[in-house]
């Protein structure tokens, strides 16, 4: 088709028809699932984490193309980090990463955001010890 | 599959427009042949649009830019003409948003309305409208087919209610015209509005027809065209097109709705067969629902999404969802009828056209199905939570597990709105 118009720029289309890491992992280390109260999404995020990393991250959503893109793309950037750097992911790296979104759908970019952090808490639940490093490594970098 | 946002203008009505946009071009105010020639075409269209109504005579039509401004123009213009006798309008929960946000915009000044609600398949109750009464009531608004339900409404009851009243009945009919057949006078309507895009005229153009009785004052100030009720240059060919459109749809009418009524209970069948938890909003297809639309929620997936990969896949649909609004809220009719938010969420409205075919919807049914619901179920945590049994469907209830509702409440820590 020569004259396709899409509503959302070609990335986020992409991470939208084409989504990476859709799914669930059966052993997760962290999961977080988060509602955003502006529209009614929901987003889940499972991580596996070892030696302090995320090795692997997968992503279900009920929502808008861009809720879907946003958490299709926040699983992408965040593998390979640190828990530490994880916790310190912002919305907007996903938001520049998709090449923008409409104003009106920063939001989803922020759910992913929470939803990657609440799937972090709740690995540090799950393992105290992990939590106490980090706040070790905190107070000494402080 | 989206006809209720446009209709293709048919060849007829575009050959009929073309001449008013290159040689006869006159400003319908001008008193040589240009002029002469512009308003003699702006008064054919006028009887034909009165024709679909059965208005009683061509000078009860105004024409204007749109439905919304004729919407505009009936809701303040008899409002204006009348704040010495009352401030006091009645409208239902499901009035399109040019009715609503111009009620808005009078309370702000002072007048009072009263929304009455409606039942959980759209209906208004006319007794309702009866009892809201005050003797400063100046008003009355309703719909005879709902722009997102696709309900058809007691009108003639309401017209009842309006004559033994004295109170102005004004029905928007921007879903219903060409597609219902309409008699104002049986109706007892005092006002009553509608633009041609909606069956295949043009769009720029809208109809207000206004009883000779009911008072009304323009909204928009200038110079004296139609009569002194709306004043700017006419936008004679869209006009011209709009006549045509008018003249075909009562004669076609018939035929349209028979044809679409098919379709419409072919794909509301076939989706109800092939798409598992699926519900219509709206009244059954059958004498209560307008032929043309379907308003469905697809359990456990959201409407933008769906919109998205029908579009993707060659189909135009529309929603109602709260990510495809502006505002970010579900439509105020879902909301209305006490539609669960989850439901509101995920849902998809498809309106027909007289051009679709069987295999078109055939087409629908299996991609729906297939490429757009499926798709979407396997990336949302909902369906999973369903299968595992941790939340209930809303539509056909197993007894096992919270609601969406709940779920949504305890992960994000605040009520799902």
């Amino acid at each position: 088709m020569s004259d396709t118009y899409t509503l959302y720029n070609q990335t986020v289309m992409e991470h939208f028809l084409n989504p990476r890491n859709m799914g669930d992992l059966p052993d997760a280390d962290g999961v977080g699932e988060v509602g955003a109260a502006a529209c009614g999404d929901i987003m889940k995020i499972s991580l596996k984490i070892k030696d302090g990393k995320i090795e692997d991250a997968r992503f279900k959503t009920f929502g808008c193309g861009s809720a879907i893109a946003s958490s299709s793309m926040a699983t992408e950037l965040i593998k390979g980090r640190t828990i530490e750097e994880a916790l310190n992911f912002s919305n907007q790296e996903v938001v520049d990463a998709l090449g923008g979104l409409p104003p009106v759908k920063i939001h989803c970019s922020v759910l992913a955001e929470e939803a990657l952090k609440a799937a972090l808490e709740d690995y540090l639940k799950r393992h105290p010890e992990a939590a106490e490093k980090l706040k070790k490594q905190e107070a000494s970098a402080a | 599959m989206d006809h209720q946002a446009a209709t293709p203008v048919s060849p007829e009505v575009f050959e009929a427009m073309r001449p008013f946009f290159t040689e006869h071009f006159g400003n319908v105010s001008s008193l040589h042949q240009y002029g002469l020639r512009a308003r003699d075409a702006v008064q054919r269209a006028r009887t034909q649009v009165a024709a679909l109504i059965n208005a009683e005579s061509p000078d009860d039509i105004i024409f204007t830019s749109d439905g919304t401004e004729s919407a505009n123009l009936a809701v303040k213009g008899v409002a204006y003409a009348n704040q010495r006798r009352g401030n006091h309008i009645i409208i239902s929960a499901i009035e399109h948003p040019a009715i609503i946000n111009s009620i808005e915009f009078l309370e702000k000044q002072g007048f009072v309305c009263t929304r009455v609600p409606v039942d959980s398949f759209g209906f208004i109750n006319p007794e309702d409208y009866r009892k809201a009464l005050t003797p400063k009531t100046i008003l009355m608004v309703a719909h005879l087919a709902n722009h997102d339900i696709g309900t058809l409404q007691p009108v003639k009851e309401l017209g009842k209610i309006s004559a033994e009243s004295g109170v102005p009945l004004y029905l928007d009919a921007e879903a219903a015209a060409g597609w219902l057949p309409i008699d104002v006078q049986a109706i007892g309507a005092s006002l009553l509005s509608f633009s041609p895009h909606r069956f295949y005229g043009p769009k720029g153009v809208g109809v207000l027809y206004r009883h000779k009785r009911a008072r009304l004052v323009s909204i928009i100030h200038g110079g004296v065209q139609e009569n002194g009720r709306r004043a700017g240059t006419e936008n004679v060919p869209a006009i011209v097109g709009g006549g045509v459109a008018s003249e075909i749809a009562l004669r076609q009418m018939p035929e349209w709705i028979a044809h679409t009524a098919k379709l419409q209970k072919r794909l509301y069948e076939g989706l109800m067969a092939k798409v598992p938890y699926l519900k219509l909003n709206g009244p059954e297809p059958g004498p209560r629902r307008i032929s043309t639309s379907l308003n469905l929620s697809t359990e456990f997936i959201e409407g933008e999404g769906q919109l998205l990969l029908c579009d993707m896949n060659g189909i135009a649909v529309a929603s109602g969802s709260s990510c495809v609004s502006k505002s970010l809220k579900i439509s105020h009719v879902l909301a209305a009828i006490g539609l669960d938010h989850a439901l509101a969420q995920g849902n998809i409205i498809m309106s027909l056209g007289k051009d679709n075919t069987g295999e078109d919807v055939d087409y629908v049914v299996e991609t729906f199905a297939e490429k757009v619901v499926a798709k979407l179920r396997t990336m949302s945590p909902m369906w999973d939570a369903f299968q595992r049994g941790e939340i209930d469907s809303v539509i056909a209830p197993r007894g096992i597990g919270r609601s969406f509702t709940e779920h949504a409440a305890a992960i994000s820590g605040k009520p799902a709105h």
